[in-house]
């Protein structure tokens, strides 16, 4: 990796010796057309005229509205018009300049068509995303990476997906979102996590999206505060599944990212999961070690949004149980909780874990 | 064991629907026999799993312990109980009629007065609460006069989150008496167990209530119950326990982020949690090392929230270790008697009918 920045980065950790990896910057269309060169006419015809679908019934709107117009920072929306991380030179500037940051990782969201109702505008969509970070981004910025986004809903297509792009070095992982229609270690996402082994790719599961089913296990909650608190249960439920099914025994090579899910659950729910299988071990023969351990060999955390305890003591026992190697950073540029990467990473963090998050950790996972 | 040890979660389990025919009135008790209702029986317990009941405690026939008597040669006389909180798990939430959960559950309640508190004054109870609101108020109404009931007990997770304002009425009721709010694991089938849909195993399915515990307190805390009812306490019954440090870091580093959008939380979510909401320690879910544990309860950063409970009959641990290994010794007077004391006002009573 090229540790030479192109131009002083004023505001560049210290810290991050072994290099700045941002694994988690949003990159937005200026607007749909963006997406028709890479559509065939009947998907921009079924897009523009019955529109992107997910498994919810706000067809404009969010079911709990942001904290902020398109949950971005205020100053993100570049001066040449279009959405916050919509214009290259401006992230350039902002982002990849101002911090010094030798790789980016591209997490496309919204729109996307991941957890559409319809599984064709989500393939036929998902493809076009791929399409358009290389066209739009990764082509014109070497430090730029695109992941390759999947319609997951449908297991089959994300594969064809997958291998349509395995070995194509601007992508450096598959990205799901956290919330799909079922918990991520049925048989119906199997197809994807044998296509991301083959292709030694780390699969990305980002919080967000909508599986139809009430935000809880307890119903329909009121507030955003409760949609951002409850991606960290999501999380939960889907390391559980990925873990109890056997994903890890049958995919030995897998590894998945959670990324802006909070990490502080990583310990207490491989504790948890050790607990409770000792006393059901008879259910599930297909695991053949304790759930903690395929947790500590294939799941990795991102930073943001880091959980800040009230001493800092804590924090650092929650980093050493998930395992310091196992947690990535990311800014989530350009949303409006972004973290700087200057003052996310607490200065208590002794400074050669501090260089391993920043940028050690993720250049072993992703082999930059 | 510490004298005037008090165990917070005990489960009298109704040996059926026949049981409860005695309790009910006219109308029901013909209904349930007209109607060929013989089983109510909720998937959040399978009787033959090993964690519902210990091996060494299951009856002849396999099934889980049933009567007084079984009570107290494996749980109070055993282990010198001094006093024991009943929590019944029948399943009054599954029914989808309102009318029929509230008779069920008024027969659940009776029986466990008549069977259990009546026959041994160690013993206090959960009043089970049924699914409607109003016939929940009611309930509370018709049983707070017996100071042998301690709390109201509602599962982990319902068809509604339990901060939502249609609960309100609930909690003014239970603050009003004195009673706090226990939430137990279970759920009552209005939603998969996870927000991501249906598991496969028993294993995710009983790992997740901790999920539903997580997303009620949340809800607890987001929607103001703890300003709105300032005595109100909430007991997390079979929670499991080392899930709350992270989740009130997340919970208070959002609110400092989004507090305009819930302005009646006026400080900290940690520290409301640590006034209001006390958790019993079977599961405990930590490592068996004292060292972890020991950093674990650092993290709660309060030593009067946890309560002894053995969750008997449930299988949690062998033999005579009702405590979870790295437990220290000075915390158990606080655990098991002080704790209790504080969060239950009526058991600082004496208590009877």
């Amino acid at each position: 990796m090229n540790l030479v920045r192109p131009i002083a980065a004023p505001a560049r950790p210290a810290a991050a010796s072994l290099g700045l990896v941002d694994c988690d910057i949003h990159p937005r269309v200026r607007d749909l057309s963006e997406f028709r060169p890479f559509l065939s006419e009947a998907a921009w015809h079924r897009l523009i005229t019955y529109g992107i679908h997910a498994r919810h019934g706000f067809a404009k709107g969010y079911p709990f509205p942001k904290a902020a117009p398109l949950a971005c920072r205020r100053d993100a929306w570049p001066p040449s018009g279009g959405p916050p991380a919509s214009d290259l030179p401006f992230l350039r500037e902002q982002l990849l300049d101002r911090y010094g940051i030798d790789v980016g990782v591209l997490n496309p969201l919204q729109p996307s068509g991941q957890g559409d109702v319809n599984d064709g505008l989500s393939a036929a969509l998902a493809r076009a995303v791929n399409e358009w970070q290389l066209a739009h981004w990764v082509d014109h910025e070497p430090r730029l990476r695109a992941s390759i986004v999947v319609p997951y809903e449908d297991g089959p297509a994300s594969a064809a997906e997958i291998r349509r792009w395995a070995g194509d070095r601007r992508f450096c992982q598959v990205l799901l979102m956290s919330r799909t229609a079922e918990p991520l270690g049925r048989q119906r996402y199997w197809p994807i996590w044998e296509a991301a082994a083959e292709a030694g790719l780390p699969v990305g599961i980002h919080a967000f999206g909508y599986s139809g089913h009430a935000m809880t296990n307890g119903g329909w909650p009121s507030f955003y505060i409760e949609e951002v608190q409850e991606h960290a249960t999501s999380a939960q439920a889907q390391v559980t599944s990925m873990v109890v099914e056997g994903v890890f025994e049958r995919f030995p090579a897998l590894r998945v990212i959670m990324i802006e899910c909070g990490f502080a659950w990583m310990p207490t729910l491989a504790w948890r999961l050790d607990a409770t299988w000792k006393r059901l071990k008879d259910e599930v023969p297909h695991l053949r070690r304790a759930p903690s351990e395929y947790m500590r060999e294939h799941v990795f955390v991102s930073t943001q949004p880091i959980e800040e305890p009230e001493r800092p003591q804590h924090l650092l026992d929650t980093m050493e149980w998930i395992g310091w190697e196992r947690i990535l950073f990311a800014s989530d540029y350009p949303h409006w909780d972004f973290d700087d990467p200057r003052l996310a990473i607490p200065s208590f963090i002794p400074e050669e874990k501090r260089a391993a998050i920043y940028g050690g950790n993720a250049r072993r996972l992703f082999g930059f | 064991m510490t004298e005037a040890a008090i165990d917070c979660d005990l489960h009298p389990t109704v040996p059926g629907v026949a049981t409860l025919l005695p309790f009910m009135d006219e109308y029901w008790r013909h209904t349930l026999v007209e109607r060929g209702i013989e089983a109510l029986e909720s998937a959040s317990y399978p009787p033959n799993a090993p964690s519902t009941c210990r091996a060494d405690w299951r009856g002849p026939k396999g099934g889980a312990p049933s009567s007084v008597a079984e009570l107290r040669a494996q749980v109070l006389d055993r282990w010198g109980t001094a006093i024991g909180i009943l929590n019944p798990l029948f399943p009054v939430q599954l029914p989808f009629s309102r009318d029929m959960s509230a008779a069920l559950a008024r027969a659940v309640n009776d029986w466990v007065r008549a069977e259990w508190l009546d026959r041994d004054d160690r013993l206090r109870a959960s009043i089970l609460l049924p699914n409607g609101v109003e016939e929940a108020v009611a309930e509370i109404e018709r049983l707070a006069p017996d100071r042998r009931f301690v709390q109201g007990l509602v599962l982990c997770m319902g068809e509604i989150p339990l901060g939502r304002r249609e609960w309100w009425p609930v909690h003014a009721a239970l603050e009003k008496h004195g009673l706090p709010l226990g939430i137990h694991a279970g759920s009552a089938w209005r939603h998969p167990p996870t927000s991501v849909g249906w598991p496969s195993w028993y294993v995710e399915e009983y790992a997740a209530n901790a999920l539903g515990f997580q997303a009620s307190l949340a809800s607890l805390v987001t929607e103001g119950v703890f300003q709105k009812h300032p005595g109100l306490k909430v007991v997390l019954i079979e929670s499991g326990v080392s899930w709350l440090p992270g989740f009130l870091w997340r919970l208070s580093k959002s609110w400092k982020g989004v507090r305009f959008e819930v302005p009646w939380v006026d400080r900290p979510p940690a520290e409301i949690v640590r006034d209001h909401v006390r958790l019993t320690i079977r599961p405990f879910d930590a490592p068996e090392d004292g060292e972890t544990v020991a950093r674990m309860l650092d993290h709660l950063r309060s030593d009067e929230m946890l309560l002894w409970a053995t969750d008997w009959p449930h299988a949690h641990f062998e033999g005579d270790a009702t405590l979870p290994a790295g437990l220290p010794t000075g915390l158990l007077p606080k655990i098991m008697v002080d704790n209790p004391r504080a969060t239950y006002a009526r058991l600082r009573e004496g208590g009877s009918a």
